[in-house]
């Protein structure tokens, strides 16, 4: 069995963790300009987006070229039912019904 | 002896609160842990799609021990993204995790080093809701509730994430729809984490920048151009009421999603 990114889940360790020790260990280190702590809040919620953009909105070709399909109409569905509910698994449930109902249709590749 | 009523009888009001609070964070930690084990279902499939190996998952899941940036990770893998971009994408999601700490810190004054120390591996969103809440319920740190709440997230992740890995290998993930899992759950995390108007801002900043960089750069550039510059946006735009009092102490974690 491959363990090829097991290298890479210490890397992410490595890189998460300081944010979750400092504080705890270096107390005054979360003194940050106010700037700084709005940015580190507003990066949360900014990363999720670009990541959620670029995968339902752009095709896997290199280079990559604007996806028209039902994919994004259905990240819009996740969206809609998870600002109703506050819930992601209903969301994500609604957004994988609507593919798999459309491909199953012939209305969706 | 009636002189020791009154000090039997605040301990023991002392033990009771203690032991209410305790209760209110277990069935609290349960709710967690009943949408954290489905979640993690999804970051199964999503790191099966990524061509990761079981072990990959279970390493990912215990030792990153960070959901949004877990499914983050798998997506940038998936794009044949360098190690350095997935870890700086990695770090920007989880800085936050600075403000969590920080408002934990306080409690955890009297704790030894070394104990900190392992407490900070696991305090994910969930970690830091369920605990600072009991912490404030009882006026002090309680070294058993800080593990109730850490494991409350822990657990039913892990196991999640290899049952997700498990039984998305037994399905065909394209004709299930289930490939959308992932952009889906990387939108609805987002718009958890979404508490006013500078939030939205810097998502939607981060959408508008990350797409035509995308197109023009490859993907992987346009989600590290996003990420960075979307929160740019967020700063740009005049706080929400409540955002103007957001402190260390009130950050707002996403618990509601269901992510480590």
């Amino acid at each position: 069995m491959s363990i090829a990114l097991v290298p890479l889940a210490f890397l992410m360790w490595g890189v998460t963790y300081p944010s979750r020790a400092l504080p705890m260990l270096a107390p005054g280190i979360e003194r940050l300009p106010s700037w700084a702590v709005t940015y580190l809040r507003l990066a949360g919620p900014a990363a999720l987006a670009a990541l959620a953009a670029v995968n339902c909105l752009l095709t896997s070709d290199k280079p990559p070229r604007l996806l028209i399909g039902i994919e994004p109409v259905a990240v819009g569905v996740c969206v809609l039912v998870v600002a109703r509910t506050r819930l992601l698994l209903p969301g994500v449930a609604a957004a994988v019904l609507v593919v798999a109902v459309t491909r199953a249709m012939g209305v969706a590749a | 002896m009636s002189g020791a009523t009154p000090a039997t009888t605040t301990t023991a009001g002392a033990s009771d609160a203690v032991g209410e609070s305790r209760r209110q964070l277990t069935r609290d930690g349960l709710a967690i842990a009943a949408y954290a084990l489905p979640v993690g279902l999804v970051f199964g499939l999503t790191a099966l799609q990524a061509h990761y190996s079981f072990l990959d998952v279970l390493a990912n899941s215990t030792i990153a021990l960070a959901g949004g940036a877990q499914f983050a990770a798998a997506g940038l893998v998936k794009d044949g993204a360098s190690w350095l971009a997935i870890a700086g994408v990695v770090a920007l999601i989880n800085a936050r995790h600075l403000l969590y700490s920080a408002a934990i810190a306080p409690y955890a004054t009297a704790q030894s080093r070394r104990e900190r120390a392992v407490m900070a591996h696991f305090l994910t969103d969930e970690t830091f809701a369920l605990a600072l809440a009991h912490f404030r319920r009882i006026g002090r740190f309680e070294r058993r509730g800080y593990w109730i709440a850490a494991m409350a997230i822990f657990v039913p992740w892990t196991i999640g994430s290899c049952l997700g890995y498990v039984v998305g290998g037994a399905v065909d993930t394209t004709r299930l729809g289930l490939d959308i899992a992932f952009p889906a759950a990387m939108a609805g995390l987002s718009l958890g984490m979404v508490s006013g108007r500078r939030d939205a801002a810097a998502a939607l900043g981060a959408v508008v920048v990350a797409v035509p960089v995308g197109l023009a750069a490859g993907a992987s550039l346009g989600l590290v151009a996003g990420a960075l510059l979307g929160p740019c946006f967020g700063l740009a735009v005049p706080p929400s009421p409540h955002e103007e009092s957001s402190a260390p102490e009130t950050p707002e974690p996403s618990s509601e999603a269901g992510l480590p």
